[in-house]
């Protein structure tokens, strides 16, 4: 039987890499991830995780040395936030050319500078193209089913890909919420033990991370976009399994109170559920506003988005991220592009909000809903709002 | 990685990950063709002492029949071997195009 239990986000995940029975971790400390690692490395301490912990003096070598533990054939697990999934960066993109199924937890936070240890995605999304499944998730149940998961689906023969589950820094992480913890034995028959396609075994040698002649790095390079797309399927049916099992199915575009909607809101995280009591109070007045909640950010879901957004005139995208200089904030450009060829899209606002730890509460979707609407009748202002900047 | 010359894989036939599962599939690569220029051996002043091969970073140079030596495919053509070499019997030779 499953049990209910209040903690705290953090701790919660780090029960579900215990109960996912993960074999290596190395992970260095970060504000607001450092929960996460520092009660597994006391599980490891106190024996009750059988796993090998690896202090490294950076994150460089965290993410390093993860891939050598997983190039072993162990199941790997690390956790990161901001400056410390920047300072990966390089080799996060070997982790997943070498197909190596590392789990990442990365407690979103805002990049310096200026220094904010608060939650934003500016750290994902500076990461977006580094070639691994990237999972939101908006509430402590979905941090621990999406972490458990994210081993099934990253260790699939047919995907083998590293997968970063990412949670909101402080305002998921660190707050307490009730979960349910399924059993030991549950998890067990839902995870086997990871066997590798290849792995670093002096019986039988293999090379891994070879020079590629430019007569062969395209093809390389193709077979990791085939896999990622292609994981698709795969992340649906471990979804599927889990949902079967637990009663909690999970989508790649969730959807609130869409049903005959005009505007749509678009988030992504927790934020989504401050966004729901924003949308409920709106169609209380009347209003007919939905919410799609992206779930899936790679590979990204486009079919899902298009299919969500059938009937809506105004679709409201809310970045967390900035894309200075550029032609839009992350999602934004992601969703435009996904719209671009099709007959009846929806017109697209866009909000930057929540930078840096700024407070978004229910009244801000309010306001965000009431100020495209007008733009509606006369055209927005600018590209892309910041919005609540002051000055 | 199938036995097909590199230019004609496809990236299906390629391992996950790149991984390569023969030993030794670098000498596939003919990494002499990137050189500018290429050892010319002088044999009548040739004493075979052996020390151009013991140099050579690329393991570019190979023992001929009789104990002469001569470049292989190898060669990136650095003139380590002609800087070296006790008698001075090699010298490094323009690539023609
Ligand atoms: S030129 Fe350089 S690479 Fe070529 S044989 Fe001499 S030492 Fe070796
Ligand atoms: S170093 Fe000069 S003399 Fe000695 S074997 Fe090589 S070519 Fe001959």
């Amino acid at each position: 039987m499953a049990h209910r239990v209040g903690m705290e986000v953090s701790i919660a995940v780090s029960h579900a890499v215990q109960m996912s029975r993960a074999e290596a971790i190395a992970a260095y400390p970060i504000t607001p991830q450092t929960h996460i690692v520092e009660h597994l490395s006391s599980m490891v301490a106190n024996g009750e995780l059988d796993a090998e912990f690896v202090n490294v003096e950076s994150e460089h070598s965290a993410i390093s040395t993860c891939i050598g533990m997983s190039a072993t054939g162990a199941r790997t697990y690390t956790a990161t936030s901001s400056q410390g999934l920047a300072l990966m960066n390089e080799i996060l993109f070997i982790a997943s050319a070498l197909r190596l199924p590392i789990v990442m937890t990365v407690a979103n936070r805002a990049l310096s500078g200026p220094l904010s240890i608060w939650n934003d995605h500016g750290d994902i999304m500076a990461a977006r193209d580094i070639g691994w499944i990237q999972i939101f998730v908006e509430n402590g149940q979905e941090s621990f089913d999406h972490s458990v998961m994210a081993f099934k689906i990253a260790e699939n023969h047919k995907v083998l890909l590293p997968t970063i589950i990412n949670l909101d820094g402080f305002i998921l992480s660190h707050v307490v919420e009730a979960m349910e913890f399924p059993e030991q034995e549950l998890v067990d028959k839902f995870l086997p033990p990871y066997h590798p396609r290849f792995s670093l075994d002096p019986k039988n040698p293999v090379t891994m991370g070879a020079f590629a002649m430019p007569e062969v790095y395209t093809e390389v390079k193709m077979g990791h976009q085939m896999a990622l797309t292609g994981s698709y399927d795969h992340i649906l049916s471990v979804w599927k399994e889990w949902g079967d099992l637990t009663g909690r199915h999970y989508k790649p575009v969730e959807k609130y109170k869409t049903d005959g909607a005009k505007i749509l809101l678009l988030t992504m995280g927790c934020l989504s559920e401050v966004a729901e009591v924003a949308v409920d109070e709106m169609r209380d007045a009347g209003l007919e506003v939905g919410l799609l909640k992206l779930r899936m950010w790679r590979p990204f879901p486009f079919a899902d988005l298009r299919k969500a957004v059938e009937g809506a005139e105004l679709l409201i995208v809310c970045d967390r991220a900035l894309s200075l200089g550029g032609a839009a904030p992350p999602v934004l450009a992601e969703v435009r592009s996904a719209f671009y060829e099709m007959p009846n899209r929806p017109r697209t606002a866009s909000f930057v909000i929540g930078l840096g730890g700024r407070d978004i509460p229910p009244g801000v979707f309010k306001d965000i809903v009431a100020q495209a609407q007008a733009e509606a009748q006369t055209g927005p202002t600018e590209e892309y709002h910041i919005f609540g900047v002051r000055g | 990685m199938s036995s097909k010359p590199m230019d004609q894989v496809t990236w299906q036939e390629i391992e996950v990950g790149a991984v390569l599962t023969e030993p030794g599939s670098a000498r596939a690569y003919n990494t002499g063709d990137w050189r500018s220029q290429h050892p010319v051996w002088t044999k009548s002043r040739c004493i075979r002492c052996g020390v151009c091969w013991t140099v050579c970073p690329e393991a570019g140079i190979s023992e001929e029949p009789g104990g002469y030596f001569d470049m292989n495919m190898y060669c990136k053509g650095c003139g380590i071997c002609a800087k070296e070499c006790v008698t001075g019997c090699i010298s490094m030779v323009p690539e023609e195009e």
